[in-house]
């Protein structure tokens, strides 16, 4: 039942370094802190319990477009959601999926570097306290048992962030930035397959940038959810292809959200493509290839076997907005 | 005006509408007096399970705690039905589910609280849990309220009205069908509140957000032990109730007992979990029914079976159960019929009374039903409800008193208005239209606890400046009926509205009104205070006849002013007429009351279901499906809803939106959802209520049938049209794609697997196979009324 934040020491530090200094303090232990839109109520749920909040929002030189001179769009990673769903530097995909994420009101807050960073979700942890004890806390709680799959050893939480697939997919990187000094690492790697140690960014590392490198591909993202807002995705899909002139593919890139720890690329599906033209047949056929090592859990809305259904489905429709007209 | 009214059935803004919109509307959270205390509750973490012990000393020890309770600090019972007081305001000995309160606290802030609860030791010894209907009814689980194994049945029925086997026997057609109904909850945005102040002298003032102030004052009366003269219950508004707060809470005691152990004041406001944990919500109902038909589509005879899994606690389950039973012949001419029904207790928050009580699962079953046995008889589906349809003034077989019924209006216009003849069935694949109706109870016929008072009282009272204040304790739960009440004494008065002073919902201040339930206040407290305002009126019309030496009936109120019909220069302006009212007959108070006339059946449990009026509604949704994803989404839904006479079109349309808005999440999205005996979602994220991006334009089409007993005509909008909404959307899903989803919410999971079915060849159906096998006894024949016609 317990609904109110406790105690803890809020810094805004103005830049990097700074913050950086502060993720590194031995004698505090401290969570970053963009918008603040997930962890206030994991915090509140007492799922974290920092004795420090490093605020990013007073980090100017982390906020907004811009493009380097490889011609990446940089988009910082404190741009707010809300920004990102209205701006014409970003690939429109990026626009797409941001604007597809939580409400309006959270958009308003929530940043590019917190939706990346989204901690995993499941209907065994983003619960009350009393529920959590009631149910006994799982692997991730601090618990023995992962209720997801009670025989396993290992944490099935989403990965539900909307813009990770959607950066994947356009072959995105991360700027890390730490004491340690400075990684630019594919958005891929951000992620690790484990509901627990999710990222692999370390607790020092903040998260300064995403960059996308420019031209020449098409993209999309499909989002399945129960209604038109505020729903995380059931699943996502996002998809992005290259084509020479006979409409052949030359390189195609597959992602699938929300269905585990980490982002999945249909690598396999991904190959199939490659070569071949996006009729009917080939899309259905990729469909299935996708599908096949995806293997959602009941761990969130609607259960795992329709999930699993539509998984097909979304990348079908994935794969034809990569081709339609307007795609 | 033309109308002939004052202010009679315009669209007018609710006199509190400033204060809402502006944020000066007090709520129980908003309220604050001097020295308050936070009051927590601590949470069972057992579906079932003894309680060995509990050691408070540590919280007790905790610097800023002031009190901490248990179970035997309040060791009496309650129930808001006197035949089952089955609740304690903390668990003693044993809890039932998850959530359960077991201990409170009151304490300088809420970090304190919060502190104390995490230092009470709960010493659970888990028992077997019973968490749905077969484990309810399995002979080999524990019992949930007694010791030992058996069926945890809390009540069954079984009622025959006329010959229901003749009825089949003369049928051509008879269909069988099983539904089941997903429980689902109120998710009113404002959770309950409660602040208690226990003062100096002794005296109790409890300000909670609860539908029900006067039946929260009996039961302070009785738990606490205070004489009720020393307990004052207001009613705040209510941000929300639905049927959510019209019991007493836990908290509401536990709140009145901190402060009285403290002497400061105590408030407890539930956490949004622990009001889905309070829950009181829609029965999860597995129904199976057996109807037949003659050729032309008539009801020859009806079998209703209703299984209600109802949680751990009996709260209104007993009428709740009758209710699934009650209102099918309210709408349809059932000459012969059987109901049985139980409802078994499990261990998971109580069910209750949310808006429709009982009847919008029987609603869904009959309408899908009826819809498949039109297409069994070739018939289109607003003739086999045209040809059922109830007739205005008639009796039904199982004893309700139909007065006014604006049924067939309400099917013929909504059709006509939606186009539904002509677009049913010839829609593009995916595309579906769908067509249900309703009806419900202006007002429960009978109180709660027996007694032969008036079910609702008004006080009108002038003073010499002409100022009126209306009584009343009334509740506004957002439906209006301040308004309402406001609007019924300005008409007769030729006053406006917001002239008035309403003091409402105040066991101190206010005449007795039983509360914002079963759709009662605008029939009941709107006749109260039509009889009361008559009487002013009487008065003054009396006094200014005599000045002006003229006929009493030829006088007219209007704009502020008595006068001769015709001559609004003659007579007084209000504020004059009232001082010579006063002056020559003293004080001008006068009260109205309203009690419904007799109409209980001559057999047990006829209490549910009579009413003195009926609304009905008719509605027709257009859905769009995802063939794939199996997406629902509503495009437009048209209702139509006899309310008898409008006193306010604005509050009228208001009702039917929110009815098609509540509607819509039961039929799509919500679902009070359990694994094991554990919420599946304590919360707004995971209990999924329509946003606004799902609610659908609705036109609505008032249909006035004038009722006899009703104030200036009225009848009830509150419940009604959100009975149609759901099975109208379940045929428009059909409609649309092939398939039968037989189970509320119609969710896309089940919707795809019934899509899947139907390309296997299959018969395109997801729901329930069957219903347990349970032996109801020999039903209770009742014969039909005197003056029964059957069709």
């Amino acid at each position: 039942m317990t609904m109110r934040l406790p105690n803890f020491e809020y810094v805004a530090p103005a830049t990097v370094d700074e913050a950086a200094r502060l993720l590194s303090d031995p004698g505090r232990s401290s969570l970053i802190v963009g918008g603040g839109t997930d962890l206030f109520p994991k915090i509140k749920r007492r799922q974290a319990a920092p004795t420090t909040l490093v605020s990013l929002s007073g980090v100017d030189e982390m906020r907004g477009v811009r493009f380097d001179s490889a011609g990446n769009c940089v988009i910082g990673a404190s741009t707010l959601l809300a920004d990102l769903a209205v701006s014409h530097q970003v690939p429109p995909v990026m626009a797409i999926a941001a604007a597809s994420i939580a409400s309006p009101q959270i958009r308003n807050t929530a940043t590019v570097g917190g939706n990346l960073c989204l901690d995993t979700r499941c209907n065994y942890i983003d619960m009350p306290e009393t529920w959590r004890e009631a149910s006994g806390h799982c692997l991730k709680d601090g618990g023995e048992v992962c209720w997801v799959a009670p025989r396993g050893n290992r944490c099935w939480a989403i990965n539900s962030s909307d813009l990770a697939p959607v950066a994947v997919a356009l072959e995105g990187s991360v700027r890390l930035t730490s004491v340690h000094g400075e990684r630019l690492i594919p958005v891929e790697d951000l992620y690790h397959d484990d509901g627990i140690a999710c990222h692999t960014k370390s607790f020092e590392e903040i998260l300064v940038e995403l960059l996308l490198p420019s031209g020449g591909t098409r993209a999309t993202y499909r989002k399945l959810r129960r209604r038109g807002s505020i729903d995380f995705p059931l699943l996502g899909v996002a998809a992005s292809a290259r084509f020479d002139e006979a409409g052949t593919c030359v390189s195609a890139r597959m992602v699938i959200g929300a269905a585990a720890p980490a982002p999945v690329r249909a690598t396999e599906a991904e190959e199939f493509l490659i070569g071949r033209q996006f009729t009917d047949e080939v899309i259905g056929e990729a469909a299935g290839i996708a599908s096949g090592p995806v293997r959602p859990q009941d761990n969130t809305d609607t259960g795992s076997r329709y999930r699993k259904w539509m998984v097909p489905v979304l990348v079908g429709r994935a794969l034809s907005d990569l081709v339609a007209d307007d795609g | 005006m033309g109308t002939g009214h004052n202010v009679l059935g315009r669209a007018l803004p609710r006199v509190d509408s400033m204060e809402q919109v502006t944020g000066a509307t007090r709520f129980a959270d908003d309220l604050t007096l001097p020295g308050t205390l936070v009051g927590r509750q601590l949470l069972s973490t057992h579906p079932h399970a003894v309680i060995a012990g509990i050691d408070t000393s540590r919280a007790e020890a905790l610097d800023g705690v002031r009190a901490v309770i248990t179970g035997s600090d309040l060791p009496i019972t309650y129930g808001i039905l006197p035949v089952s007081q089955d609740e304690n305001t903390l668990a003693i000995d044993r809890v039932r589910y998850v959530g359960e309160p077991v201990a409170a606290v009151a304490a300088d802030d809420a970090e304190i609280a919060e502190r104390a609860l995490s230092l009470i030791k709960v010493d659970y010894e888990p028992l077997e849990e019973v968490v749905d209907l077969e484990q309810g009814l399995s002979e080999d689980r524990p019992l949930i309220h007694g010791e030992g194994t058996g069926r945890n049945v809390h009540r069954s029925v079984a009622l025959e009205f006329g010959d229901v086997d003749e009825g089949f026997g003369v049928a051509d057609h008879i269909r069988e069908d099983v539904f089941h109904y997903s429980g689902n909850t109120h998710a009113a945005l404002e959770t309950h509140c409660a602040l208690a102040s226990y003062d100096a002298v002794g005296k109790l003032t409890l300000w909670s957000s609860t539908q029900v102030p006067h039946y929260l004052h009996r039961s302070l009366e009785r738990v606490l032990e205070l004489p009720a003269g020393r307990i004052r219950v207001v009613a705040t508004p209510n941000g929300g109730g639905f049927g959510g707060k019209t019991e007493p809470f836990s908290h509401e005691f536990a709140a009145a007992k901190l402060s009285m152990l403290t002497g400061r004041p105590v408030r407890i406001n539930l956490s949004r979990e622990e009001v889905f944990y309070a829950h009181r919500g829609r029965h999860p109902v597995l129904m199976w029914v057996r109807t037949g038909f003659a050729a032309d589509g008539r009801i020859t005879a009806m079998h209703f079976r209703s299984f209600l899994d109802g949680g751990a606690y009996s709260s209104y389950g007993i009428v709740s159960m009758y209710y699934t039973g009650a209102l099918q012949t309210a709408t349809y001419q059932i000459p012969n019929y059987r109901f049985e029904g139980v409802r078994v207790f499990t261990n998971k928050p109580a069910c209750g009374p949310k808006r429709g009580h009982g009847t919008p699962q029987p609603r869904f079953a009959l309408e899908c039903q009826l819809d498949r046995a039109a297409a069994d008889l070739g018939m289109e589906p607003v003739g086999i409800r045209l040809v059922n349809a109830v007739e205005p003034d008639s009796l039904t077989v199982n004893h309700l008193r139909i007065t006014s019924c604006g049924l067939s209006e309400c099917i013929v216009e909504v059709a006509g208005a939606s186009d539904f003849t002509a677009r049913h069935g010839r829609l593009p694949h995916g595309h579906g239209m769908g067509l249900a109706v309703g009806a419900y109870m202006s007002g429960a016929g009978l109180p709660i606890y027996w007694n032969d008072m008036p079910q609702s009282e008004v006080q009108v009272k002038v003073d010499r400046g002409g100022g009126v204040t209306v009584y009343s304790m009334a509740t506004d739960v957002g439906q209006g009926s301040t308004t309402m009440l406001a609007t019924v004494v300005a008409e007769l008065l030729g006053l406006q509205p917001s002239d008035l002073a309403m003091v409402t919902a105040d066991t101190d201040l206010t005449p007795v009104d039983l509360g914002s339930y079963s759709s009662r206040v605008t029939f009941m407290a709107g006749n109260a205070a039509v009889e009361a305002t008559g009487k002013v009126r009487d008065r003054v019309v009396r006094a200014v006849a005599e000045k002006l030496e003229a006929n009493p009936a030829d006088l007219v109120l209007a704009d502020g002013r008595v006068s001769v019909a015709g001559d609004p220069a003659t007579g007084s302006d209000w504020a004059e007429a009232v001082r010579m009212a006063i002056a020559t007959e003293g004080p001008l108070i006068e009260s109205g009351s309203y009690r419904a006339p007799e109409l209980a059946g001559p057999y047990k449990g006829s209490g549910v279901g009579i009413s003195p009026a009926y609304s009905y509604s008719a509605c027709v949704v257009l859905v769009e499906c995802d063939a794939q994803t199996g997406m629902v989404a509503v495009e437009r839904v048209w209702l139509a809803h006899d309310v008898g006479r409008s006193i306010n079109s604005l509050l009228v349309e208001g009702q039917i939106e929110g009815g098609v808005y509540m509607g819509l999440g039961e039929a799509l999205f919500e679902e009070q959802a359990f694994r094991g005996g554990l919420h599946r979602g304590p919360s707004l994220l995971d209990y999924k209520i329509p946003t606004i991006l799902e609610m659908p334009p609705v036109e609505f089409i008032i249909v006035e049938s004038i009722d006899p007993g009703g104030p200036f005509g009225a009848k009830e909008v509150g419940q009604g049209p959100l009975l149609p909404v759901v099975p109208a959307i379940a045929n428009a899903v059909h409609d649309a794609l092939g398939v039968y989803v037989d189970e509320v919410p119609i969710t896309p999971d089940r919707v795809v697997a019934a899509l899947r079915d139907l390309a296997r060849g299959g018969s395109g159906r997801f729901g329930p196979e069957s219903v347990p096998d349970f032996d109801f006894g020999t039903p209770v024949r009742v014969e039909p009324p005197e003056g029964f016609v059957a069709p």
